[in-house]
């Protein structure tokens, strides 16, 4: 291996603890969001499920990048994971759709 | 593949740190491969629990209420007020003993975070004037066990709500929902054990001989993103199982 790559390697940048902290802060509003959203007539509606995974999503990104460092990572290390996450999704979706708990158009 | 390892930093310590031609640590790529196929497993037990969710012909279920002998099932509990109250089966999900739960593992991930970069900044001095925080930060001695406390608190909620599952009737064998329910949690929760035990493993080695160098930043990196996987995917199960309806 050369120099240069271990040395690409050992500079990795990573968020300040002001960072970590604002990302453990707003992962907690988001969730305490999602449970008061739980308690409310909103539950009802059905933007209630689209929202709780938009919310959630987010908080699954918030995680990965910041405190996996994926976003300061290196690619492999994006590609890695993105193909396993991709694959898991789209076993999951062909699973809901194969067993009809998921319905094209209804 | 080459492997390079690099001279010891301190102490007579002999670190060795193996680099792939990439320029990427071996044990890293193993363990972001490991995390990808994990995503796959728990992809299909969340499959599972959804396409079963909603098919159990027994109670109790998850969001609703039942009545045992007629087998009557709705969203409140007016819909079994002729149901006899021994027989009534409320909903099971506690939610705010989840939520809870769910704040500890989120915080646990922040102590990891913590952990790691106080790892990392090992044999920076601190400044001149810092204070009982700035000590705290730069122990990763007192992250990791805060990691390993919160990741064993964890574990006490997830015992206490299995506990109080069965003891409303509530088991692996009862119906699908009990089925795929404690499949997927049990399968979360052991990762959880998993992590708790790793994280106790490096703090006994912190203790030993203390945590320093680039290959213990590696040691307790990989750690790290065992860890928040695990909480990634409790993002996942508690918006999917425990929330949505």
């Amino acid at each position: 291996m050369s120099d240069h790559n271990a040395a690409a390697h050992d500079h990795v940048e990573h968020p300040t603890w002001k960072q970590y902290k604002w990302v453990g802060f707003w992962l907690l509003v988001i969730t305490a969001i999602e449970v008061w959203v739980y308690y409310t007539p909103f539950k009802e509606s059905k933007l209630f499920a689209p929202t709780l995974l938009l919310m959630s999503a987010v908080k699954f990104g918030v995680v990965v990048f910041y405190y996996m460092h994926l976003k300061y990572d290196h690619p492999l290390f994006k590609r890695l994971f993105a193909m396993g996450l991709g694959i898991a999704i789209c076993t999951m979706f062909a699973l809901l759709f194969l067993f009809g708990a998921l319905k094209i158009g209804g | 593949m080459a492997t390079a390892d690099t001279p010891a930093g301190h102490e007579g310590h002999h670190e060795h740190v193996h680099y792939t031609s990439t320029g990427l640590e071996n044990r890293k790529i193993a363990i972001w491969a490991l995390i990808g196929s994990e995503c796959m497993l728990f992809a299909s037990l969340i499959s599972t629990y959804l396409i079963y969710k909603g098919r159990s012909k027994v109670g109790p279920f998850p969001h609703e209420w039942s009545c045992k002998t007629s087998n009557v099932v709705g969203k409140t509990a007016e819909l079994v007020a002729g149901c006899a109250p021994a027989d009534v089966l409320k909903p099971i999900l506690d939610i705010p003993v989840t939520s809870q739960s769910t704040f500890v593992l989120l915080m646990s991930s922040l102590a990891m975070v913590l952990a790691l970069a106080a790892v990392e900044n090992k044999g920076h001095p601190l400044p001149a004037g810092a204070g009982w925080w700035d000590r705290c930060l730069a122990s990763s001695k007192f992250w990791l066990m805060a990691t390993a406390v919160m990741g064993a608190t964890f574990i006490g909620y997830q015992s206490y709500e299995f506990t109080s599952f069965v003891h409303e009737g509530l088991t692996i064998k009862t119906n699908l929902f009990g089925s795929s329910f404690f499949t997927l949690t049990g399968f979360h929760g052991a990762h959880v054990s998993v992590g708790v035990l790793w994280l106790l493993t490096l703090f006994a080695i912190d203790v030993k001989r203390g945590l320093k160098g680039k290959n213990d930043v590696l040691l307790v990196d990989i750690c790290a993103l065992y860890w928040h996987f695990v909480d990634v995917v409790w993002i996942a199960i508690f918006t999917l199982i425990y929330l949505i309806q």
